[in-house]
């Protein structure tokens, strides 16, 4: 042992946070809206929900989109399908269900927190304690060996 | 113990994703349409060969039927068709059409052109059908049974192959059903 063990599982809880952080929050930056001719609403308060829902409607067409930031042809019918159903004073929970209903869940970027998709959302942090689970040994055992088998006994 | 075994555990986890996950028979763009078991979306539009006639799947009830979305942009269409027209001639089940954001002149030039194989093809200008039947891409076709219940919905270009294994048995199947 000629390297300080400390720097070992330094390296390696950096690691494991990088990868935890990766996995969890791992965000494409997706190009600017699309243009949309069918223009804005005139409510102030159902554009900025109109923007809302069609950033979390995937397009599933072209599938890394969402609805707000494709030019397919589906995804504009969709936007004006959206647009409708908010002139209606429907509730963003039902058109959110009005797609589902009809594309699945896969249609949301942000599916809702329950049973069947805790899994996705717990992914992420079960892989932190994980980590860390592994990092706590690493270190203790490290740290351990460094104070039982110092210089004196080493090869 | 535990040196030896989390490894192993962990190795067969690994295979056991691996062997999901890259799977070459599975396609990862297949969706699972949440319509199956539900009741198919009711339509009642125009057909395309007779503005005057009217479309309906409400006409339908009772009998097994295909729905199949299609229009004369989508290219993997054509390459079904010569696959639809022998099926329709084995006179299953009705084959319904469902022409999806099209124009009516072209998809009547492409049926005349390169035959008719559907009983009657609704016209869906503006796509608002293909929205309730969770349509995202054309080709796809669609199985009702008796009740009116979807229950089977595929994705790409039809041929002989996949109506003999998919469609077939399921047919049968639902013939033997709902009595």
């Amino acid at each position: 042992m000629n390297r300080p063990a400390q720097g070992d599982s330094v390296i390696i809880a950096v690691l494991a946070l990088v990868l935890a952080g990766a996995m969890g929050t791992f965000t494409v930056f997706a190009a600017e809206q699309a243009v949309d001719t069918n223009g804005q609403l005139q409510d102030p308060g159902l554009q900025t929900r109109f923007e809302r829902i069609t950033k979390d409607l995937r397009c599933l067409v072209c599938q890394n989109e969402s609805i707000a930031d494709s030019n397919a042809d589906l995804a504009v019918d969709l936007r004006q399908q959206v647009r409708e159903m908010l002139v209606a004073g429907k509730s963003d929970d039902s058109i959110f269900d009005f797609m589902t209903n009809r594309y699945g869940e896969f249609v949301r970027f942000n599916p809702p927190v329950e049973p069947k998709t805790l899994l996705i959302w717990g992914a992420p942090f079960m892989m932190l304690v994980l980590g860390g689970v592994i990092v706590y040994r690493v270190v203790r055992h490290r740290s351990r060996m460094s104070l039982d088998d110092g210089p004196a006994s080493g090869p | 113990m535990w040196k030896f075994l989390l490894p192993f555990a962990a190795f067969v986890g690994l295979v056991v994703l691996f062997a999901f996950g890259l799977n070459p028979s599975r396609d990862i763009h297949a969706l699972p349409s949440p319509l199956i078991g539900k009741p198919a979306p009711a339509f009642a539009l125009t057909d395309v060969l007779d503005p005057s006639r009217a479309v309906s799947n409400a006409a339908l009830n009772g009998q097994v039927y295909v729905l199949n979305v299609w229009a004369t942009w989508c290219v993997p269409c054509r390459e079904e068709h010569e696959a639809l027209l022998a099926i329709s001639r084995q006179h299953v089940v009705p084959i319904i059409g469902l022409n999806w954001k099209d124009q009516r002149e072209r998809a009547k030039q492409w049926l005349e052109q390169l035959g008719n194989p559907y009983q009657a093809v609704a016209f869906d200008a503006d796509g608002r059908t293909a929205i309730e039947w969770g349509v995202y891409g054309a080709p796809e076709t669609y199985l009702v049974d008796r009740q009116g219940r979807v229950i089977f919905k595929f994705i790409s270009p039809m041929t002989q192959q996949i109506w003999d294994r998919e469609f077939l048995p399921r047919i049968a199947a639902a013939r033997r059903g709902g009595a």
